[in-house]
């Protein structure tokens, strides 16, 4: 059997800061029966090319225990590698993408049905061979449901309101859905072919584009990984104010979520007054950084802009004046019956479901998985700031809600603390071009973002690869709502609020 | 006599201009208040109007399996609506209409307005127009007996079915009754659900999976979509209406009244009207959107009240 510690022991220098190691195709299905036993957590799963035209798919596990991360890498000179999902569902999507993307094969895989490639692309393996396509599109065959009374409603990819576009398709009996397929790639803009080839600097703009919602996690984690690779140690007072500006992205996000959940149970008080404060948030950071959501501060190196004196006190009021209001809302959610009887109970994920999948964020905190990377993996400033993890067992749309009542409050206290520990001296430091490969697990507001990058030797990016956490996230919406009504989807799919634009790529 | 009734019939036309022009303005007070509520600006109190004209001036888009029956339908929708709105005492009794239909008429003529909506949200066979009728149904299947029940302790306590006999019964003074009490509730209920307001359908929404009556016209567009507007918000008005003229009487102008009885009358009407959009905002905002399956129970309740209502009366004159 091999495990992870057995990939430690090699001599993983290739990576940092977590090693990555070359495997052959027992240990990678030695690796996956780990994954399946669930002594391993399925971190990321992607394709690359190396060594010129060789395929070759690499896996990164985290031991949730020890908060060890590791990465297996197989070679495919066959095109073809041994199917993970085959042993662990939750790697199905990441094992079609690659297929969609390198044109690698997962051998035994249990659906082998393109995933992000729409046949709109006028290419194959974009990645890989690139061979020319026609590119008409084509039909794409949903997974059958058969009894009697059962009907289909398919809705999307254009929904009415401003949302990304996503299909659904329910298989409903009556108002009960009985199964729910997602169909996503709608908004795939070839990331990772225009992150390759470029100079940090400009990948690290590309990474923050990825999920605008989350863009300085992104960037965040492109940077940490770009860091890591070439050994570049970022200045304390930088590390304060990404930790500063990721905050003020939770923040931000959370506070529209909570009035949005609430606002798709037709109670739009909440979103008004939760929209005020969100607002609130977003001036306040475009006063301390020159854009409302951060986008391009974190740069590799550090951050792009400093904050000032005028900034911090504007940051300080902020906080008071959420802390004035928070509590506010909060009762109003808690004590109006007609939203608790809309919230409690409905779509429940389940706790084995979110360990399987290694769901995080406020999916897997609201199922009892308590990881969060600042805590698990812990990067600076997190390392030396106290902060609770907000864990609830209950699963449903309302712990959801409640977990992230609870980072809000948890932030606000991350941010007071920065503010008032913001250490003096540089905001950046040069990263000097080489070679190099790094990874980094960063918690955005959905939960942890995974990066890997490969540095050529001269500094220009081999290849880049951000995971989204709703990779894992998506498959458990799809579980939470069966048996739900129909008219609870909604409701549901806010309180999972999954990213399109990060996973289609 | 003659005289009266040219007057009657003066009242009547009156009557039916100004549900129409009236209608759209109650909407957009609604919408204004619940804007205010929610602290936004929201758009003029006027808005409905240009939202009709600009859909009226445009192209009325058809699937293209579209039948009969989903052209014809607005047009239905819209006559069966506007004339049971007619019939309810607005400012005044004296309606020559009232004579030959009743208020059963009026829970008919919605209820026939509902059902060929229906259909129509069936006729092109999108999944959401099929949602929306299976859902509209449900409700008005347990809506319409609820009327008809209140419909039943209001004749018992005024000993007519005919609203303007009703009303008139009402403003000479019936007291304070547990049966009337009951049948308000029923009442108010009955509208919130046959309106499609908040807590059984969000008129706002966006979301199509938890639509009600939107999802049922979701594809109708143009002119068609204008008339299953205004229906729907001359729907309103006669629902506020009908509260107004049998709960809160006063004001309203009898029968062959002069013209400063009919001035007050149209006075005290604006009145009532958006005192009732007031309050219907002020609930809509102070709650959520029940499950789809909570509806029946909610109407249930109406059913059970009205029920109640009409036991209560059999029992006790007085009561």
């Amino acid at each position: 059997m091999v495990n992870l510690s057995d990939l430690f022991a090699r001599n993983g220098t290739l990576c940092r800061p977590w090693p990555r190691v070359s495997v052959n195709e027992a240990e990678w299905t030695g690796l996956c029966t780990e994954l399946a036993a669930g002594r391993l957590t399925l971190s990321a799963l992607f394709g690359d090319r190396i060594q010129g035209d060789l395929g070759a798919v690499h896996m990164a596990l985290l031991e949730e225990a020890t908060g060890r991360l590791a990465l297996a890498s197989l070679p495919c000179p066959t095109g073809a590698f041994p199917s993970v999902a085959r042993h662990h569902p939750p790697a199905a999507r990441l094992e079609r993408t690659i297929r969609d993307l390198f044109g690698l094969t997962p051998v035994g895989a249990p659906d082998l049905r393109p995933w992000l490639d729409h046949a709109r692309w006028g290419v194959r393996a974009p990645l890989g061979a690139a061979t020319p396509d026609a590119g008409a599109g084509e039909a794409y065959p949903v997974l059958p449901v058969e009894g009697e009374g059962l009907h289909q409603i398919p809705v999307g990819p254009v929904h009415a309101g401003i949302i990304e576009p996503g299909h659904f398709r329910f298989s409903a009996y009556g108002e009960t859905v009985v199964r729910l397929e997602e169909r996503l790639g709608y908004v795939h803009k070839g990331m990772e072919s225009l992150m390759a080839g470029r100079a940090p600097e400009e990948a690290a703009r590309i990474a923050g584009r990825h999920s605008g919602d989350a863009t300085v996690a992104y960037a965040l984690a492109f940077c940490r990984a770009v860091e890591a690779a070439r050994g570049v140690a970022v200045p304390e007072r930088a590390h304060a104010l990404r930790g500063l500006m990721a905050e003020l992205e939770r923040l931000a996000n959370h506070l529209g979520d909570i009035g949005a959940i609430c606002n798709d149970a037709a109670f739009a008080i909440m979103l008004a007054h939760c929209g005020v404060l969100r607002e609130r948030v977003l001036r306040a950071s475009a006063r301390a950084f020159g854009h409302r959501l951060m986008m391009d501060r974190v740069v590799p190196g550090g951050v792009a802009q400093d904050i000032t004196a005028e900034a911090i006190a504007g940051m300080k009021a902020l906080v008071a004046e959420v802390r004035r209001a928070f509590p506010a809302l909060v009762r109003l959610y808690d004590e109006t019956a007609s939203l608790q009887d809309r919230t409690v109970s409905t779509g429940f994920t389940k706790p084995d479901y979110v360990r399987q999948f290694g769901a995080g964020g406020f999916v897997g905190r609201a199922s009892g998985r308590g990881f969060d990377a600042r805590r698990a993996l812990p990067y600076p400033p997190y390392d030396r700031l106290p902060f609770e993890v907000p864990v609830r067992s209950d699963g449903d749309v309302n712990a959801r809600v409640w977990v992230r009542i609870r980072e809000v409050e948890e932030s606000l206290g991350l941010i007071i603390r920065l503010l008032d520990t913001l250490p003096k001296g540089d905001i950046t430091v040069p990263v000097p071009a080489g070679g190099g490969e790094g990874v980094a697990l960063v918690e955005s507001f959905r939960g942890d973002v995974f990066a890997f990058v490969a540095l050529e030797s001269d500094g220009r990016v081999r290849r880049a690869h951000l995971r989204d956490p709703s990779w894992f996230q998506w498959p458990l919406l799809e579980t939470a709502i069966e048996g739900n009504i129909v008219a609870d989807f909604p409701l549901c799919n806010k309180s999972f609020n999954c990213s399109y634009s990060g996973v289609d790529l | 006599m003659a005289n009266l009734q040219i007057a009657n019939l003066l009242v009547q036309g009156t009557q039916m201009l100004l549900v129409l022009a009236l209608a759209p303005l109650l909407t957009g007070l609604v919408r204004k208040v619940k804007a205010r509520l929610t602290r936004r600006r929201g758009a003029s109190v006027f808005q409905p109007y240009r939202d009709l004209a600009r859909l009226l001036n445009k192209e009325a888009v058809l699937a293209h399996n579209a039948s009969w029956l989903f052209r014809a339908v607005p047009y239905l929708l819209f006559a069966a609506t506007w004339v049971a709105a007619a019939l309810v005492p607005t400012f005044g009794t004296g309606l020559i209409f009232s004579w030959s239909a009743d208020l059963i008429v009026i829970t008919a003529l919605l209820g026939s307005a509902r059902f060929f909506l229906a259909l129509a949200g069936m006729d092109v066979g999108t999944s959401f127009g099929g949602i929306g009728s299976s859902r509209e149904v449900m409700i008005s299947s347990l809506a319409e007996p609820a009327m008809i029940m209140i419909v039943f302790s209001l004749a018992l306590v005024a000993h007519s079915t005919q609203l303007s006999t009703i009303a008139s019964v009402m403003v000479a003074g019936v007291g304070l009754r547990v049966s009337l009490a009951l049948a308000l509730v029923a009442l108010a209920i009955v509208a919130v659900a046959e309106n499609g307001r908040i807590p059984v359908d969000n008129p706002a929404t966006h979301l199509e999976l938890t639509m009600v009556h939107e999802a049922m016209v979701l594809e109708y567009s143009g002119r068609h979509l204008a008339l299953i507007e205004l229906a729907a918000q001359l729907k309103l008005l006669l629902f506020i209406s009908l509260v107004a003229c049998v709960f809160v009487p006063w004001g309203l102008a009898p029968a062959g009244a002069g013209a400063g009885a009919v001035v007050l009358g149209m006075a005290s009407y604006g009145a009532k009207l958006a005192a009732g959009a007031v309050l219907l905002a002020v609930f809509e905002t102070s709650i959520a959107k029940m499950r789809v399956f909570r509806v029946p129970d909610f109407l249930g309740a109406a059913l059970m009240l009205g029920l109640l209502g009409t036991l209560l009366l059999f029992v006790s004159r007085i009561l």
